[in-house]
């Protein structure tokens, strides 16, 4: 009998290595990092300041490149694209929700969300439109023509999601989606990101230092100085923990 | 994303604005004070671009510019006549002159005495009165602009209001009569002194017998002449130099560029819009483009090609560079137009935009390129970088 469910592979990683030179001094980030994010499910990245994490999904999500391991997402391995290429790749697989927002200014909220569409190369109005229907989703429905200044960092954040979103990347990165936020915001936020985020055929990684969010994640990964260290279920945390 | 390029820029508004004003503002330096340089140097030589007749221009060797009188023997119009190759030639009389007004005011002035027979060299547009009424006795023509300033009659002798100069008033100079028998327009002249058309024979009565001489000839080449030749020859038989009008006025000209501070006192302020420009606007643009880094950057992250970031910033700097450029052409032009001719030297050659836009250019290329290369240099790993 072959298994009813075989879940596919969104990211896989062995070995990833990462070692910054600046000036005379080698900072290792990673030794020797290891990973499988599944497709549809949520995964938290977790640990102590410096273990690496950034500089880990910054190499899943084809921003920075790697010294020495394997890695593969959705098929492909985005260091072996030229910039060009790696670039568009980027821009077809993968979305994006910062820390700091990075919404402009001086744009509507609902030019802000069809940015990734556009630079797909729609057509504005349609992009636009296409962004007001994934606003409505992140519960901003009615405020697309506003200016991203007037809204609260919680609310910044869902347009970011929106953003992410809206060009139905294969994969979401977030890091520290919730920690310019304060606790009840954030919560609400990661809630988003575990609804709208969750699709299937959709890998989410979310890097968090924050646990109340923890519970809302399938699996969390944690790392250590450079490696990942353990993987658990929200449920057997939760029991390691109370 | 063009669209979103021009809506960060003109959204930053206080930023904007401040760009297009520096931008303006050294493009309207810039045009302004060239064109008050250009109309200042054609004054220096108004008198030769005012008078088309003469193929050649005959002075003493040693007058280094128009108005650098250095008078000629009377034999000297004999002399040219008989170089093979000219058609004519004729005396001219140019010179300072005190003219009394019948108020009593004196007033130094530039007379000009042109050729009794032929009347060549007369002002380039009469208007009122012929050219021909300068044969009537005592005749003479004022330009316009001094009929109505520094000849304007204070106490008219009918009576009455002060008015204008007019046709058949008299003015006294060295004692002779003088009667007013045309209004001419006539190129003002550098000092702005008042320029008076009358005959050669009459000019030289007016004036001191100590400087009773010609300035200058002026001559006409016989048809199929060769204009280098006879050049050549009336240095050779008269010890004089020849000059076609342009040869004359580009060595006026050259004279005042060289010799005055005139150009360095117009490059100053040039030069000096220049870094207005700079200053002001180039600086803003980086900073704007600063600004916007992290934007950029996120983009960046998000797959905005390098094509189309560099795109972006090359739009924000070609729409202020434009825009800014074509309100301070706009300023000088309305600035040209409505300060009159006669208080300011003005003169809009189409030199002088394409120099303003060369600079503006330069600005907004120069903070553009380095804005453009901050954009490049942009590791879209940071964006995760707080
Ligand atoms: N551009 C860089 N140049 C040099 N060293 C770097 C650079 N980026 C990160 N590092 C170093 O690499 C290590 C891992 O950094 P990374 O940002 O991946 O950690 P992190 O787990 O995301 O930390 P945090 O929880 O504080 O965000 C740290 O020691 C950091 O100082
Ligand atoms: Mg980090």
């Amino acid at each position: 009998m072959t298994p009813i469910t075989t879940p596919e592979i969104a990211v896989r990683a062995s070995g990833v290595e990462k070692i910054y030179v600046s000036g005379d001094t080698n900072v290792v980030a990673l030794r020797g990092a290891d990973l499988e994010v599944r497709c549809g499910e949520i995964l938290m990245l977790v640990g102590p300041s410096g273990c690496g994490k950034t500089s880990f999904i910054s190499i899943i999500a084809g921003l920075l490149k790697r010294d020495a391991g394997q890695l593969e997402v959705m098929g492909q391995d985005p260091q072996a694209l030229s910039t060009e290429a790696r670039t568009a790749w980027r821009l077809r697989t993968v979305g994006f929700v910062f820390q700091q927002f990075n919404l402009i200014p001086t744009l509507t909220l609902a030019e802000n969300a069809a940015i990734p569409l556009i630079l797909q190369g729609m057509d504005r109005r349609s992009a636009c439109e296409k962004a007001r229907e994934i606003l409505n989703y992140v519960g901003l429905g009615g405020r697309e023509q506003s200016s991203p200044v007037r809204l609260s960092g919680g609310q910044q954040q869902r347009v970011a999601i929106a953003r992410a979103l809206v060009n139905s990347p294969k994969i979401l990165v977030c890091d520290e989606p919730t920690s310019a936020l304060d606790g009840a915001t954030g919560l609400h936020v990661m809630e988003l990101i575990a609804q709208v985020g969750r699709m299937p055929g959709r890998a989410v990684i979310v890097v968090s230092h924050d646990d109340r969010i923890y519970h809302l994640a399938d699996r969390i990964v944690r790392m250590d100085d450079g490696r990942v260290d353990r993987i658990e279920t929200p449920a057997a945390r939760r029991n390691t923990h109370v | 994303m063009p669209i979103f390029a021009l809506k960060m820029l003109f959204g930053d508004s206080a930023r904007f604005y401040g760009m297009l004003l520096g931008l303006a503002f050294s493009t309207l330096l810039i045009s302004q004070q060239a064109a008050i340089f250009v109309g200042l140097m054609s004054r220096t030589f108004g008198f030769i671009t005012d008078t088309p007749q003469p193929d050649l221009w005959i002075i003493d060797p040693s007058q280094r510019f128009l108005d650098d009188n250095k008078p000629l023997r009377s034999t000297a119009v004999q002399r040219v006549r008989s170089i093979e190759g000219i058609e004519w030639a004729v005396p001219l009389f140019k010179g300072l002159l005190v003219v009394n007004l019948p108020d009593g005011k004196r007033q130094v002035s530039q007379i000009i005495g042109i050729d009794d027979a032929s009347l060549i060299a007369g002002p380039p547009f009469m208007l009122e009165g012929a050219l021909t009424d300068l044969r009537k006795p005592d005749a003479i023509i004022v330009d316009e602009r001094a009929s109505r300033r520094e000849f304007k009659m204070n106490k008219p002798p009918e009576g009455g209001e002060p008015r204008p100069l007019r046709v058949g008033d008299i003015l006294e100079l060295n004692e002779l009569r003088a009667e007013v028998v045309g209004i001419c327009k006539a190129t003002q002249t550098f000092q702005s002194q008042p320029v008076i058309y009358t005959t050669y024979s009459r000019a030289t009565q007016y004036a001191p017998p100590e400087r009773r001489m010609v300035t200058m000839v002026l001559a006409g080449l016989s048809k199929g002449a060769d204009q280098a030749q006879v050049i050549k020859t009336i240095a050779e038989r008269t010890g004089l130099s020849a000059f076609t009008g342009e040869q004359f006025t580009e060595k006026t000209y050259v004279y005042w560029m060289l010799e005055t501070g005139i150009p360095i006192n117009f490059g100053t302020a040039i030069v000096l819009g220049f870094f207005v420009g700079v200053a002001v606007a180039g600086q803003m643009f980086y900073n704007f483009v600063l600004d916007n880094l992290k934007y950029f950057g996120a983009m960046k992250a998000m797959g905005a090609s390098r094509k189309i970031l560099l795109g972006m910033v090359f739009l924000q700097a070609s729409t202020v560079a434009v825009l800014g450029f074509g309100l301070g052409i706009a300023v000088t032009s309305i600035f040209g137009l409505t300060v009159p001719n006669e208080k300011l030297a003005f003169r809009m050659t189409w030199q002088i935009p394409l120099i303003a836009a060369g600079a503006v250019i330069i600005i907004c290329t120069a903070s553009a390129a380095i804005g453009m290369w901050r954009v490049l240099r942009l590791d879209p790993a940071d964006v995760f970088k707080g």
